[in-house]
């Protein structure tokens, strides 16, 4: 179910819509990589990916992989939207009792690929996947999102090696690179630059983007068959807490409760987004 | 040990994966450079596409495992134990144990057999870290034959495993009956005084302790607790209420392994035997050969009859 730019635009701001709502007031959520990676989101689910309700469990549907687990939400919304589960359930996030977890559990939650949470093991989950489809002839392609944070997990790296080692070209990786971390500037604590060469260094084609410009998004996406030997990492550079202008660039928003008075003010500007889209 | 032909339990696991592999299709291999010592590598010999060399990276073998067995992979991680259970504990608990992934964790040249190489090569935590993840079956055969007949069974149990071998090498002393069958201990002897539940290789010098304690006098039994989790409790139950001692003996930490899970159990009861833990004091070991190290903690067949005479 492919969209136009301008309706996956709209998805993206409504992704972000539903994160607000899902998560309220007065509790702590990871506002600010979830609201980061809206556009790519979108982009995966509702223009590039083999992926739709009705493909929940074919065994070449495109696989769309949070290996960082803590941005979950940001996927549970576009499923929600694709119908996978009902849009009220949303709002049962991290609740006792609930199949929305608090991070991905694919014993639990239709449509989640892989378990993450503990960062840096997505990619090698997502060779795993690869490797075994390779083995059983079957065709599809494997998107991993991953933080810049993330990426100071070693395992990454090892995983990086393992792809393309096995020559692994239907795998594509996204990074969100929203500059901060829980505890700061990631430049700071501990600098993952420069991305390009080190994914290159790696084996790996690079291309580098405005994670927010949906054009952007859909034609270094588009780029990508799958087809290849070598497999894609997309640098995407993206405001963390994008679209409420008190969270964005501030690290405090990696998790954080909201008061009643910032709940108001952040629905009321991704609403505004929402409108502004043409 | 004896005259006769010996084997060790990794060779025993080596051939029960090659059959295990000849059957299934399903069946995967990874290793992480160490495919010849620990037997991985025979898969090989069925179908070198199954079989994947990781290079020296645990973590990232354990997680691309996970991701291969959601594909419906039964696939066999490779490594010596200490590496395979310590370096990839993790990824073993979010990717494996967590989401019950059809992944059988391979500890080699564990317990003291990896002497030599000194305290950082010896597992002796291995089975506490993986007793205490949930959804793991945790399995720890006395002999090659039984490392080959629970690599084929652990194939049946469709979700996490860990395998523990050991590289002592020993004759297949374990008898035919009662069979081998994952969760069920075998009750090798039946005595009246104490009674002797081990796992693994130290298995065979139980036997030969239980041998000098009947001569001496003391009425010995003698059960091989090969799967420490699921724990056989009935049996462990029957032992405790038959017995008025039981003595552990497991070339592991004391503590987390078989001798705590006893512990746990006997615990429970309003009466009963009482318990003697044997194994690794709670302490690095240092370089040696498995053998010395094993006379060293006491775990030879002369520790053992040592230790069991103490207590009378």
């Amino acid at each position: 179910m492919k969209q136009s730019i301008t309706e996956l635009k709209k998805s993206a701001w409504q992704i972000r819509l539903e994160l607000i709502r899902m998560f309220g007031v007065g509790k702590p959520h990871h506002y600010g990589g979830t609201l980061s990676c809206a556009e790519i989101v979108a982009a995966l689910y509702f223009h590039k990916m083999n992926f739709s309700k009705e493909l929940l469990n074919a065994p070449e549907r495109d696989r769309l992989i949070m290996s960082k687990g803590h941005t979950v939400p940001a996927q549970y919304a576009a499923l929600a939207m694709l119908g996978v589960f009902p849009m009220e359930e949303l709002k049962t996030i991290k609740r006792l009792g609930s199949r929305l977890q608090g991070h991905p559990d694919i014993t639990k939650t239709p449509g989640i690929e892989a378990p993450t949470g503990s960062l840096g093991q997505g990619l090698s989950y997502a060779n795993g996947i690869a490797l075994a489809a390779k083995l059983d002839g079957l065709k599809f392609n494997i998107f991993v999102i991953v933080g810049d944070g993330e990426l100071q997990e070693g395992q990454t790296w090892e995983a990086a090696m393992t792809t393309s080692q096995h020559c692994l070209g239907n795998l594509c990786v996204i990074v969100d690179r929203n500059v901060h971390q829980s505890q700061g500037c990631v430049s700071e604590i501990m600098d993952v630059e420069p991305l390009d060469k080190k994914w290159q260094a790696f084996g790996w084609d690079t291309v580098r983007i405005d994670g927010h410009n949906m054009e952007a998004v859909c034609k270094a996406l588009d780029g990508f068959t799958g087809q290849g030997k070598r497999p894609l990492a997309i640098i995407a550079d993206t405001i963390k807490g994008k679209g409420v202008k008190f969270m964005e660039d501030v690290y405090k928003f990696h998790n954080a409760a909201l008061t009643e008075e910032q709940f108001k003010e952040a629905e009321k500007e991704i609403l505004a987004g929402l409108q502004e889209v043409k | 040990m004896s005259a006769l032909k010996t084997r060790e339990a990794r060779d025993g696991y080596g051939e029960g994966l090659v059959k295990l592999a000849k059957a299934h299709k399903d069946v995967i291999a990874m290793d992480c450079d160490l495919g010849r010592s620990t037997r991985s590598f025979r898969i090989t010999e069925v179908d070198k596409n199954r079989f994947f060399d990781m290079g020296i990276a645990e973590q990232d073998m354990l997680s691309t495992a996970a991701g291969m067995a959601k594909m419906g992979k039964t696939v066999f991680v490779n490594s010596f134990g200490v590496f395979v259970t310590g370096r990839a504990f993790d990824q073993i608990r979010q990717q494996v144990s967590l989401p019950k992934a059809n992944v059988k964790v391979c500890g080699s040249s564990s317990g003291l057999t990896q002497g030599a190489d000194g305290a950082t090569h010896q597992s002796v935590v291995d089975v506490a870290l993986m007793r205490n993840l949930p959804n793991m079956t945790v399995v720890v055969p006395a002999d090659a034959k039984q490392a080959e007949e629970a690599v084929i069974a652990l194939y049946d149990v469709k979700g996490p495993a860990y395998l523990r071998l050991s590289k002592h090498p020993t004759p297949d002393y374990i008898p035919e009956t009662p069979a081998f069958k994952i969760g069920k201990a075998q009750v090798l002897r039946t005595g009246s005084d104490i009674c002797l539940c081990g796992c693994g290789p130290v298995m065979y010098n139980v036997l030969a302790a239980a041998d000098v304690l009947e001569k001496a006098g003391i009425k010995t039994g003698v059960v091989n607790f090969h799967t420490i989790k699921p724990l056989d409790v009935e049996t462990v139950k029957s032992l405790a209420g038959k017995y008025k001692r039981i003595v552990s003996i497991e070339e592991h930490s004391i503590l987390g392994g078989l001798g705590s899970a006893l512990a746990e159990v006997i615990a429970g009861l309003e009466k009963g035997a009482t318990l003697l833990r044997l194994g690794v004091p709670d302490t690095f070991g240092e370089s040696g050969s498995g053998e010395e190290l094993l006379a060293k903690y006491g775990l030879d067949t002369d520790g053992i009859v040592k230790s069991v005479k103490n207590l009378k």
